[in-house]
């Protein structure tokens, strides 16, 4: 079937529609009586909106895109973990050597040779650091390399 | 004459040495963020906003910051254009017809230092319509009632497509999502708890800065990491400067047709810089007729859609400034700025905020001529840093945006939220549901539901308010041709607009 993407897509609008808009009519009637706006009035005329809008997705698709598979959605799925472990480390490992990490990771997943990767991602994390720490005086973590 | 007087307390502003320094920082940053792959103009400019926050820049300076690096990503759009063939952004792609042939016949050069005049005059010409239109524009708007705001916030919504957008329907269903973004969060007139499931971290609402970081700056990483295009590209040689002082002579009538051209389609809803040196350059071609060789290297092809989209750039500031309705990605994020500011945009902008304002419009002004100074000396290191490989490039950008969205609050809640938005975005991008009605929807979200809640009070719940003026009645008759006319005309000028080029996927 072509257009699976677009009518996924219609169908999760769908139910993200029906559920936003049920969601706002379950609101208690705030303090000082009904007005003809409430809380619930532009939710729901969105929810409306949205409703039509993914009907029409689902009945009338465009073409499907292009969608990565193998070694790209591979490569897709290890860029996204070397961001969501960035944050993570970001403080407890503080910002120099996550930072080295995390760029070098991605550089070097991107097509890069390992060591000036890496080589990138230290120099990178230490100029933006100074320049954040010393030069701006916002301070990022330092975790690790803490001085006590 | 008051015009001239605001105009003379703007250059007041923006000629102190520390916005000055700013300007031209902006003007450098702008040219990189241009010229350089995968860094769009909204996506820089986004990227800057949390940075210029913690900087703690006063807004005056933030603003003057931004403008100069909008400017400024509309000139490196082109080095890309010509050199490679490949447009640094989307409105630069019309400049690849006749700036590329030129390179190849060995006048790189000619065409670089052509273009950056053109760029010149356009945004001149840009600004200086500016100047005379918006504080008319303004003092119009003034006499704007909620209704006619919630009207003109749906034009800005159903235009935003372009005439040349492929599906309204995904334009509405963009719009709709991103307001549907800006209501989480306690509600501003009543205090109900909306769709916070009982998060601390969601009673002030989603932070538009971290949703639009995320949109753009994460979902191009990811794009890159699935094209593996992250080599970089071979060294270009720019050769010698040819250019005849006869040969400029001879394109003035060009640049003042494209700039003004530009000027127009920036500031009408729905056209922006793309159409603006679109319709410089087919005009061009058809005013020049016989006598040019367009698509050869004609270097009038090359002059045409650099006026008119530096030109649009400036036109388009006009709807945001004057209105707080953006018509572009990039002008979209200025106008976020603005917010998260403080400052009101809208006609009160002119009278509250006049130092801003002006301010930002005299640096438009000193903007166009640091960057001509800049551009051509320094096109040499621009052409250089063209050559950077995307791969050290973009984990490098990522990490400058993690940085930015952790310095504002500290919190890694937001880094999480930031990658969040960029994982949606790169899903939404590749289903071709534009982003840029995203960030409008959850910008214009609150002013709209605020306009809305206004105009029945005053009606005493009669909705009919909404569309019984004669001006709101207009409002929605455009706003109506907005979603229709893509069905009708886009299909054709879409086809000639990609005779040649691919489109990029974050539009300017």
């Amino acid at each position: 079937m072509t257009g699976i993407g677009d009518r996924i897509l219609g169908l999760g609008l769908l139910i993200l529609a029906v559920a936003y808009g049920w969601a706002a009519q379950g609101w208690p009637e705030p303090f000082g009586g009904v007005e003809t706006v409430g809380p619930e009035t532009f939710p729901t005329m969105l929810a409306v909106v949205l409703v039509g809008g993914s009907l029409y997705l689902m009945i009338k698709p465009d073409p499907d895109a292009q969608w990565p598979v193998g070694k790209s959605a591979a490569e897709l799925l290890i860029a996204l973990v070397v961001l969501v472990v960035y944050t993570l480390l970001l403080e407890p490992l503080g910002f120099v050597i996550s930072t080295t990490l995390a760029v070098g990771t991605l550089s070097w997943r991107m097509g890069a040779a390992p060591k000036p990767a890496f080589l990138t991602g230290l120099v990178s994390a230490v100029v933006v650091f100074v320049l954040f720490n010393y030069g701006l005086s916002l301070s990022l973590p330092a975790g690790l390399l803490e001085v006590h | 004459m008051e015009t001239l007087g605001f105009l003379m307390d703007g250059f007041a502003v923006a000629l102190t040495p520390y916005n000055l320094m700013f300007a031209l920082f902006g003007a450098f940053v702008g040219t990189l963020i241009g010229c350089l792959p995968g860094l769009g103009p909204a996506n820089g400019v986004a990227i800057l906003i949390p940075l210029a926050f913690t900087l703690g820049l006063p807004p005056e300076t933030a603003m003057i910051l931004l403008t100069a690096v909008y400017a400024g990503a509309m000139y490196g759009g082109r080095i890309s254009s010509i050199l490679l063939n490949i447009p640094g952004d989307e409105p630069a792609m019309m400049t690849c017809l006749d700036g590329y042939p030129m390179a190849q016949q060995g006048r790189a050069a000619d065409a670089l230092a052509v273009s950056a005049i053109a760029s010149f005059a356009g945004g001149l010409i840009g600004t200086i319509g500016l100047i005379m239109l918006a504080p008319v524009l303004a003092r119009f708007a003034l006499t704007f009632g909620p209704a006619e705001y919630f009207a003109l916030f749906m034009l800005a919504f159903a235009t935003l497509g372009g005439i040349t957008g492929k599906n309204p329907v995904k334009t509405v269903i963009a719009a709709t999502l991103g307001i549907m973004i800006s209501t989480v969060g306690i509600d501003i007139s009543t205090g109900t708890q909306r769709y916070t499931f009982g998060v601390l971290e969601l009673y002030e609402g989603i932070d538009f800065i971290l949703a639009i970081v995320g949109l753009f700056a994460i979902s191009e990483l990811l794009f890159f990491v699935e094209s593996r295009m992250g080599r970089g590209r071979d060294k270009m040689n720019v050769g010698k400067l040819t250019l005849t002082f006869k040969e400029l002579v001879m394109t003035i009538p060009t640049q003042l047709r494209g700039g003004v051209l530009g000027f127009i389609s920036g500031v009408l809803p729905g056209a922006g810089a793309s159409l603006g040196s679109f319709i410089s350059y087919t005009l061009e071609k058809q005013v020049v007729g016989k006598n040019g060789k367009f698509g050869e290297g004609d270097i009038r092809g090359v002059v045409a859609p650099e006026a008119g989209n530096n030109g649009a750039s400036s036109g388009a500031l006009v709807p945001m400034l004057t209105l707080g309705v953006p018509g572009s990605g990039t002008t979209a994020v200025l106008l976020a700025m603005l917010i998260s500011l403080n400052i009101t945009p809208g006609p009160l902008m002119f009278t509250q905020n006049a130092d801003i304002v002006w301010g930002v419009i005299a640096a438009l002004l000193i903007g166009n001529v640091l960057l001509l100074v800049l551009n051509i000396p320094m096109v040499g290191f621009f052409v250089k840093l063209l050559s950077v490989p995307p791969m050290y490039l973009l984990p490098i950008v990522t990490m400058v945006a993690f940085v930015g969205i952790y310095s504002i609050s500290h919190s890694t809640f937001d880094l999480y939220f930031m990658v969040a938005f960029g994982v949606a975005g790169y899903f939404l991008r590749k289903l071709e549901i534009p982003l840029v009605p995203i960030i409008l929807g959850l910008l214009l979200g609150p002013e709209m539901e605020k306009n809305l809640g206004h105009a029945l009070v005053l009606s005493d719940g009669d909705w009919s308010v909404l569309w019984s003026s004669p001006l709101s009645m207009g409002l929605w008759i455009v706003a109506g041709l907005g979603l229709i006319l893509p069905y009708l005309v886009g299909p054709i000028l879409r086809r000639r607009m990609n005779a040649a080029m691919k489109e990029s996927p974050v539009s300017d």
